[in-house]
């Protein structure tokens, strides 16, 4: 199997923007690095498959010139599953907004109970007081928070 | 026979469509639901006889011969597997039913729960069933994508959050297999896994490990090993109790299946695989060692999830049949026993009204059933004589000092995280059980099933929970017979020769 120069070239482009979208902390950006990752992953499979060439289904060229349909019938599946998680993701993204206010996708809370064990005393309330908000907006949360009396008492 | 094949597949989805059809008549679904699984479990049974009898059941789905049409394919193992996953389904099944007619009354249907529910079930028997490498892929993406749903429903703040890193990490993962079918197929030519068998031996030896190794990536994310779990224990405790043991008791163990099936398939190696041995140990003891650190209960459950996966990588990593049928043993033992655990975990929660432990208290006196239904699945997973999970664990210690020094090594991280598992889940025990008992938190929202602590329990909630506990005991009961299935399991996937020649023909 040959690789064209040009694809390889698309395809390395597709995958690292993917990945550094990936890494963003908002939500959208995130959403459209799968995307961008989904198509190099599709145009990955496509060239699975070996150069373009005539359809698989109609004409008598000879067996050579066919292109490989198998990839094909791959990535069709693999777009259309990709498009449905995608709607899947921005549906989170909008919900996310509702709620939230805003898309950036928030750190473990075990996480943020660390670094605020780590942070002096004094500036603990500055803390709870922005990144804090959205956990203690609900009642159920507070419930299901690993220490629901703290959380309770420092309301 | 080879109709029965496709049976665990095609039920499941058309139940989903009927549970959608019916979605006015909440009596209808439930009896949809446990019917088709009830109906999977004893297809299943009867694949293992048969399989273990005859050898793999095979269905060529079209008609079309093996390498170029898609086969199901039933041996020992994935029959064996989808026997114990479709029983958990269906337990914990009852169990939500029941929590949901406890919370919401008898009449309330629901639109989403029943399909999704049994949509998870058909990615699950089709990812252990199929035969090819993007089938695998459509059955991970039908899994996932319900159990999105499952974990994203009725969604607060805090739960979008956990909720978006799991959808995030997942689907990472998928394009990640994506990319690594594409490599395959590009080397090969084939997605078919008895075709790849023949046909990856023969590529160079670089092109072989780093094919290996995005496998294992892939697969790795799926079974939360180590470098890759962090996802879930941030996801999984924010789920509601039943999803959340249906989670921790199957999906997780769909990704050691497929490392299974792929690693001894198609990557077989003659010795101990160095990496995997190292990932195992790291696994167990991350795990364990995290388990120790939680004061939340599901978090704490999560971690030990965690850990127990490294077990199951360990018998793998070993790379010969006592191993393999080890860890296949070890995949059995763990389904029902995670899934007890969450389970009484969620009744736990909704006895106390929280899940953090130190708020817990004195509850053997006032619910001693609940006690004992905590203590046999906790003595399970920690592995004490003569429960399943001895068994199971004995297996791996063995095959781990039967193969020589560096096994032997990793074999006794097994029974130090065991240990661990031990002391965590005996930690639990004290602070929940015993001591001065403690007042329910109130009811924080009555109106969000996902929320902890609704109080009301009802009967057929403890007899779900109660008959998974019983699946586990049998399982101890039978160990004899099980391990000489997951052994002739065990020879059968380090031959390799069974699986390739009834696909292949």
């Amino acid at each position: 199997m040959t690789l064209n120069l040009g694809m390889t070239i698309v395809l390395a482009v597709l995958y690292s923007v993917g990945f550094y979208l990936l890494l963003q902390r908002s939500l959208m950006r995130i959403l459209i690095g799968i995307v961008v990752l989904g198509h190099g992953a599709n145009l990955l499979l496509q060239l699975a498959g070996g150069p373009p060439a005539r359809a698989p289904v109609l004409g008598t060229a000879p067996p050579e010139l066919f292109a490989d349909p198998l990839p094909q019938a791959l990535a069709l599946t693999a777009i259309v599953i990709t498009f449905a998680m995608t709607t899947y993701l921005l549906a989170l993204g909008y919900r996310s907004w509702v709620l939230v206010g805003h898309d950036e996708v928030q750190d473990d809370v075990e996480d943020r109970r660390i670094a605020e064990r780590e942070r002096p005393e004094g500036s603990m309330s500055d803390d709870t007081a922005d990144t804090g908000t959205d956990d203690d907006e609900d009642p159920g949360s507070a419930a299901a928070s690993s220490e629901p009396a703290a959380t309770g008492g420092r309301r | 026979m080879s109709t029965l094949v496709t049976l665990p597949v095609l039920l499941p989805i058309l139940g989903a469509a009927l549970t959608v059809i019916g979605s006015r008549s909440a009596r209808l679904q439930r009896l949809i639901g446990i019917a088709v699984l009830a109906v999977v479990s004893v297809v299943a049974a009867v694949l293992l006889v048969a399989a273990d009898r005859t050898g793999p059941v095979v269905a060529e789905v079209g008609g079309w011969p093996a390498p170029v049409g898609i086969v199901l394919v039933a041996d020992r193992l994935s029959a064996l597997l989808l026997l114990i996953s479709t029983l958990v389904t269906l337990a914990v099944l009852v169990y939500a039913i029941d929590q949901r007619i406890t919370d919401y009354g008898r009449d309330t249907a629901s639109t989403t729960f029943h399909p999704i529910f049994l949509l998870l079930s058909t990615g699950v028997s089709l990812a252990y069933l199929t035969g090819d490498l993007f089938s695998l892929f459509v059955a991970f993406e039908i899994m996932l994508a319900a159990s999105y749903v499952l974990i994203t429903r009725r969604t607060n703040a805090s739960r979008i959050r956990s909720g978006m890193t799991y959808v995030i990490i997942s689907l990472t993962s998928s394009l990640l297999f994506l990319t690594t079918i594409a490599f395959v197929y590009a080397a090969t030519g084939t997605v078919n896994l008895a075709d790849l068998s023949a046909r990856v031996a023969v590529l160079p030896p670089g092109l072989q490990t780093l094919l290996a190794c995005m496998t294992i990536v892939t697969f790795g994310i799926k079974a939360a090993m180590v470098p890759l779990h962090f996802w879930l224990p941030d996801s999984y405790p924010n789920a509601p109790a039943p999803v959340t043991a249906l989670f921790a008791g199957l999906l997780t163990k769909v990704g050691i299946y497929a490392l299974l099936r792929t690693q001894t398939l198609v990557f077989p190696q003659e010795q101990p695989s160095a990496l995997l041995l190292v990932l195992a140990a790291l696994t167990m003891l991350v795990g364990a060692l995290g388990a120790l650190a939680q004061n939340d209960l599901n978090r704490l459950l999560s971690f030990l999830l965690v850990s127990h996966i490294g077990f199951m990588l360990f018998g793998l990593a070993v790379f010969d049949a006592a191993g393999v049928a080890g860890t296949a043993l070890y995949v059995v033992h763990h389904i029902t026993v995670q899934a007890t655990l969450f389970l009484v975990s969620g009744l736990i929660t909704r006895r106390t009204g929280t899940v953090a432990i130190d708020q817990m208290g004195g509850l053997a006196q006032r619910a001693p059933f609940l006690a004992v239904l905590f203590a046999v699945p906790a003595l399970t997973l920690a592995g004490i004589p003569p429960t399943s999970g001895f068994v199971a664990k004995l297996a791996l210690l063995q095959a781990g000092a039967a193969a020589g020094l560096s096994t032997a090594l990793v074999a006794g991280v097994v029974v130090v995280a065991s240990l661990l598992t031990l002391y965590a889940m005996v930690r639990v025990w004290i602070r929940v059980f015993w001591g001065i008992e403690k007042e329910p938190l109130p009811d924080a929202d009555p109106a969000d099933e996902l929320v902890v602590g609704t109080a009301a329990t009802s009967r057929p909630m403890y007899a779900a929970t109660a008959g998974l506990v019983a699946v586990s005991l049998a399982i101890a009961a039978a160990a004899g017979p099980l391990s000489s299935v997951t052994g002739r399991a065990g020879v059968d996937l380090m031959d390799r020769l069974p699986y390739v020649t009834a696909v292949l023909r």
